[in-house]
């Protein structure tokens, strides 16, 4: 174990770094798109059908054949991982959002268009609160997904906890499998830990239960 | 002012829920939309804000035709009350009452001065303004659905149902404090409902609507003389119809001469008017007779030390308009143990008051006044009537 630290410690700050980094970038630019995306999906009638299913079929595409294509897309590295990542954190984030928002109850916007705000007032100051929750939550699945489909970005050189995990299972070392696969169970841990929290706190007191 | 002129909606499915409407809500009126389930009151009532737009025909308020409003502009100047109360429970009950002055950017001491006034009016305390709607009873919760609908001046109030889930207690005491705050405050309603009572307790008009047009509109007097057809006679009931005959109006029992003082009237002045008048309770007018308030004797006693003139103690009075039914105040000075409520007219003159002797009259008439028409006829007539 010290024994370990002492070979790989450095080394493996260094992936932990890159590996959130990827992840988060990922997961980051996911909540931009699918967030906003969602919201609009709600204004929309049957496009709202058509982009989910869309977005699901993204979704089975197995994650090592999406980094694969990214290679001749994008070539190799943090990028093409990044972008894989994100297309994958898409799909529970747009379709939580969507289902929030359409899940807020009807009297309460009724009562604010009625009141006379805008659009963007009432996704704002009524629509998002409420459905802050459910979106936290898609966010979270993401969140978590995404750390655990970083791993496989090491294969497209994209670096991250990957590296320990290929490189053990290449050369036969398990203590190098080990070392990665238990850093990227702890982070995908302490993610949907974080995430959590925060999706407590935008719970309207209305959906605390107890 | 708000008029319709031939309007009609057709829903996107076919369905003509309102046809060919037409009729004038005048500034300051009161007006119900009563009729079946499916009627098209709530559709006629949300096109005043556009909350739905007509198919054909107009709309003008004030004269303007509401098609050449911002929508959104428009329905900050109407109040909207619906019967989920549709407070946001993730905004407290201050934020909750001043959602369209913010909207409107108004500075933060004159919402705040906003809430607190209009929470007193509805017998809520400055406590109640960090709470949660969740937090508050069905009745509670109601109350600041409504005043949210006056804090932004709004001159027009659309109300649908907005008391149908409370229970009647406190069903009862919601329709008294929103039929004074819109007497008070001059603003006008369309309030939406299906209970005939309530109609008929608040209305200055009502429209009886049915299959998506108006059957009848006209005062609620008006409606009980002279039901436009079978269908409004059956809307209101045999029970209804038949009190008519025996229905008075307050005019007609009050005291004509009550006992009152000037609001600068000093209090030593106002003790020698109740001593040589033989009376504890003085109404307070301004100098065009308008009433203003009430002082008793014990107000006076507690702050003969305190206070100079009559104006600086009286106490809000409960009170009714002339040409109120006597059998709506002779409920409430029983139910509340109210001694005596004063009339006033239209410009809010004292007219008259109306005493627990009255009551009397009332109770008089109705037995005895009976008891002598049964005799005036044969035995025979009256069990044959009593049979059918
Ligand atoms: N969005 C809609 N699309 C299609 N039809 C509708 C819509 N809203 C209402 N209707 C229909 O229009 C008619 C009038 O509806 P409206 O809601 O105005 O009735 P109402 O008098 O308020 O009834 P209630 O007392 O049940 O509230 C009904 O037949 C109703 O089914
Ligand atoms: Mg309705």
């Amino acid at each position: 174990m010290a024994d370990f630290f002492a070979n790989y410690g450095s080394q493996m700050m260094r992936l932990i770094w890159e590996h959130l980094y990827i992840s988060m970038i990922a997961l980051g630019l996911g909540v931009i798109v699918a967030v906003p995306l969602g919201i609009g999906l709600t204004r929309t009638g049957k496009l709202a059908t058509a982009v989910i299913g869309l977005a699901s079929i993204l979704q089975t595409v197995p994650s090592l054949a999406l980094l694969a294509l990214m290679i001749p897309l994008f070539g190799i590295g943090q990028v093409p991982a990044i972008i894989a990542l994100f297309i994958y954190s898409l799909l529970p984030i747009l379709r939580n959002t969507y289902t929030g928002m359409r899940g807020v109850n009807p009297a309460l916007v009724d009562a604010a268009r009625g009141m006379g705000m805008t659009e963007m007032q009432l996704i704002r100051k009524v629509e998002l609160p409420q459905a802050a929750p459910v979106i936290m939550a898609g966010i979270r699945l993401s969140g978590t997904y995404v750390i655990a489909w970083a791993a496989l970005a090491s294969y497209i050189g994209a670096g991250g906890l990957g590296d320990f995990i290929f490189n053990g299972l290449n050369l036969y070392i398990p203590e190098l499998i080990i070392g990665g696969t238990i850093p990227v169970t702890l982070l995908a841990l302490l993610v949907d830990f974080g995430l959590g929290m925060v999706e407590k706190k935008v719970t309207p007191r209305n959906q605390v239960s107890g | 002012m708000i008029e319709f002129k031939n309007v009609s909606k057709i829903y996107g499915d076919g369905t003509k829920a309102v046809d060919d409407v037409s009729f004038t809500i005048n500034e300051g009126e009161f007006v119900v939309l009563i009729g079946t389930s499916g009627s098209g009151k709530t559709t006629t009532m949300r096109m005043i804000n556009r909350m739905i737009d007509s198919t054909s025909g107009e709309i003008l308020i004030d004269g303007k035709n509401i098609k050449d409003e911002n929508a959104v502009e428009l329905r900050r100047r109407i109040g909207y009350v619906i019967q989920q109360t549709g407070l946001m429970p993730h905004m407290t009950v201050y934020e909750n009452i001043v959602m369209v002055p913010k909207l409107l950017k108004w500075d933060k001491d004159k919402m705040r001065e906003t809430a607190e006034r209009l929470l007193k009016r509805v017998d809520m305390g400055n406590e109640f303004l960090d709470r949660y709607p969740q937090e508050l009873s069905g009745g509670q919760q109601q109350r600041i659905g409504v005043i949210r609908a006056l804090a932004a001046n709004q001159d027009i109030i659309l109300m649908d149902e907005p008391f149908g889930a409370l229970d009647p207690i406190t069903r009862d005491a919601l329709q008294e404090l929103v039929k004074h705050l819109q007497e008070e405050m001059g603003r006008t309603v369309v309030f939406v409902t299906h209970d005939m009572d309530e109609a008929l307790k608040l209305a200055d008009k009502i429209a009886i609507m049915s299959e998506g047009k108006v059957i009848q509109y006209d005062t609620p007097d008006n409606i009980l003389a002279a039901p436009a057809n079978e269908f409004v006679e059956s809307f209101l009931g045999e029970d209804r119809l038949q009190q008519r005959s025996t229905m008075q109006t307050v005019d007609q029992v009050m005291v004509k001469t009550p006992i009152t003082v000037t609001s600068d009237m000093t209090l030593a002045e106002s003790i020698r008017v109740m001593r040589d008048r033989r009376v504890d309770t003085l109404f307070v007018t301004d100098m065009h007779h308008v009433l203003q308030g009430v002082v008793d004797f014990e107000g006076i006693n507690k702050n003969r030390k305190k206070a100079e003139t009559v104006s600086e103690i009286m106490s809000h009075v409960y009170y009714v308009k002339s040409g109120t039914l006597l059998s709506s105040v002779a409920d409430k000075m029983l139910k509340r143990g109210y001694k005596n409520i004063p009339v006033v007219n239209e410009a809010g003159k004292l007219e008259g008051l109306v005493t627990r002797a009255s009551l009397v009259d009332i109770v008089y008439d109705t037995i005895w006044g009976d008891d002598e028409e049964v005799e005036s006829i044969p035995l025979e007539t009256t069990q044959y009537q009593e049979s059918e």
